[in-house]
């Protein structure tokens, strides 16, 4: 491949823009949405009834900022991106299996009030998949 | 909400989402086909625009206008956008990518009805 990376030895041998093609085209297109409409709930939550649930709400904007990070990060795809993005899609694994079993353990707390809320039932649990499938793709393409 | 107009666009979306999938599924790549059924459903999302506010003005439903108004524009940006993305895509992933961007219309087209109905 084109342009060899000077990050060590194994740096050499993939091109690390691979993440961001074949079925990673998908998947970032996934990760694009929920950035987008996790921004857009968070920016609206904290807008117009913050004092509600200001904890929830603070949650809500975490997950967008997450997301925002894994898509840029993916979608960059270079050696440190990728990184960046493992991290960003670990603290998402972490955030969707805590915040989804909070909100089973004590429900009067958390109303359907986050992306993560009942490990993302709202978003046909797609948020507990796709932390998932983002490691497992950065696996694949490293 | 103008019902008729929301099950053209579930319907639209979903045989545009088919049909770019089958192209994923051949092999093949984004074609001027589904690029003009993309324009097409854009229209229509456009009209849906334009009819959702008048009737927004004019209902006595409480309706959480700003919510409704987010979603219609929202909308708008969602098939562009993946378009984008998806045509930098020289394999077959790019159709795909656009199969997963045509499923998101009838999601919002969903939590609109939802919103209105409230």
């Amino acid at each position: 491949m084109a342009d060899p990376s000077p990050n060590g030895p194994s740096a050499t041998r993939h091109d690390p823009s691979a993440t961001r093609h074949g079925p990673g085209r998908i998947l970032i297109l996934v990760y694009g949405i929920f950035a987008l409409s996790a921004t857009a709930r968070a920016g609206v939550q904290i807008a117009t009834q913050f004092s509600e649930a200001p904890i929830a709400y603070l949650l809500s904007a975490l997950a967008a900022v997450i997301y925002c990070a894994a898509t840029f990060a993916l979608a960059r795809a270079t050696w440190f991106s990728r990184r960046v993005a493992t991290v960003a899609i670990l603290i998402e694994l972490v955030g969707v299996v805590g915040i989804g079993a909070f909100s089973y353990a004590v429900p009067d707390d958390f109303p359907q009030a986050t992306v993560w809320s009942h490990f993302g039932q709202g978003y046909g649990f797609v948020p507990l998949v796709l932390p998932i499938l983002g490691l497992l793709w950065l696996r694949r393409t490293s | 909400m103008f019902e008729p107009l929301t099950w053209a666009l579930v319907a639209l979306a979903l045989a545009a989402m088919v049909y770019a999938a089958v192209l994923t599924a051949l092999d093949r790549r984004i074609n001027w086909t589904l690029l003009g059924a993309l324009g097409v459903i854009e229209l229509v999302l456009l009209a849906q625009l334009v009819v959702g506010i008048v009737q927004l003005v004019n209902t006595d439903q409480n309706v959480s206008g700003v919510l409704f108004i987010g979603y219609l524009i929202g909308s708008l940006i969602v098939l562009p956008l993946g378009a984008l993305w998806a045509l930098a895509e020289s394999s077959r992933w790019g159709a795909g990518a656009l199969a997963v961007a045509c499923l998101v219309i009838p999601v919002l087209e969903l939590r609109m009805y939802e919103i209105w109905t409230a």
